[in-house]
């Protein structure tokens, strides 16, 4: 999950313009920080961990969705 | 006369502090040096003070590794000048690879603000030569991320060269879980480097200088600073006596 792209990201601007461009990477454009959940489920299919996912991530207020976006990517564990 | 740098980053806030000790308590010479104008050859030791340097982006202390003056602290660091880091100070000289291991997020998930004690656990370095093995100090941690880690292997190493200068322990002494704050490892609490002339420690020895800033009116904290500052004068021991 990260900030949506309206939202400012001052950890991201600070990173980029702090450590990047100061130290010879004057290319990077972007950074956004953001938070990686890595969430093992017990599921029949893949399908179905990651309905279990996106409810939770919901229900839980995993993300606010007045700031945040957040995306779900499978993996086989 | 012997010049003390404190080093100034966006966002340090134990700078004045320290530079209070230095001047008013220890009667040295110092100055406050903001990083882009700090130089090596000027200064005969140097403090990078606590604090939140760059808002702790991306892992506390490690954009103002990157910063040109850190270069110059690893010069004087080479040189064997006085070197010490205190808290976010410290995090910087872990992140600049001048001291080894990592410090990360308290076992607690929480910043402790508390006074603790202090083992100490070696006096043959320029910080601690004054003090006696075994010794209780007493002072106050203030950190999100102070807890000391390393691989065996570099713990292994911290242990052969005797390089783990503070534990946390209780007012005994004893190095007990109980008495570890923030979950690290082996209750570390400050290093050296192999040479002994650069100190990182998480407590903050310039809140513990004078009896009116301590709980137990104690001043545990001046020890840190009488020792580099005799050293600077030339009553010390000689680094090489160590080596």
């Amino acid at each position: 999950m990260e900030n949506k792209s309206a939202a400012k990201d001052p950890e991201g601007e600070t990173i980029m313009r702090e450590l990047m461009h100061r130290n010879g990477f004057e290319t990077v454009r972007k950074v956004r920080t953001g938070k990686y959940l890595r969430i093992e489920v017990e599921a029949e299919n893949k399908e179905k961990a990651r309905e279990i996912v996106f409810k939770m991530c919901n229900d839980l207020r995993i993300f606010n969705p007045v700031i945040h976006v957040c995306s779900i990517r499978e993996a086989d564990v | 006369m012997v010049k003390v740098a404190v080093l100034q980053f966006p966002g340090s806030n134990c700078d004045l502090d320290t530079l209070y000790v230095l001047r008013n308590v220890i009667k040295l010479d110092a100055e406050l040096v903001w990083h882009r104008e700090f130089k090596a050859n000027v200064y005969d030791a140097v403090v990078l003070p606590g604090g939140f340097s760059y808002g702790d982006a991306l892992r506390a202390g490690v954009i103002a590794a990157y910063s040109p003056a850190m270069k110059h602290v690893k010069e004087m660091a080479r040189e064997g000048k006085p070197v010490l880091g205190i808290c976010n100070g410290f995090q910087i000289l872990v992140e600049a690879g001048i001291l080894p291991g990592a410090l990360v997020r308290n076992d607690t998930l929480t910043f402790i603000c508390k006074w603790v004690y202090l083992r100490l656990e070696n006096n043959k370095t320029v910080f601690t030569w004054k003090g006696k093995v075994g010794q209780v100090l007493a002072m106050p941690i203030a950190h999100n991320e102070g807890k000391y880690f390393n691989d065996e292997k570099g713990l292994k190493e911290l242990y052969e060269n005797e390089q783990v200068v503070f534990r946390y322990s209780n007012i005994n002494g004893e190095v007990t879980p109980e008495a570890n704050p923030n979950g690290s490892l082996d209750n570390i609490a400050g290093i050296c480097n192999v040479e002994r002339n650069v100190l990182g420690l998480m407590p903050h020895p310039e809140r513990a200088a004078e009896v009116i800033l301590s709980p137990y009116r104690t001043k545990d904290g001046l020890l840190i600073f009488e020792a580099m500052a005799e050293f600077l004068r030339g009553k010390g021991v000689a680094t090489s006596r160590w080596s």
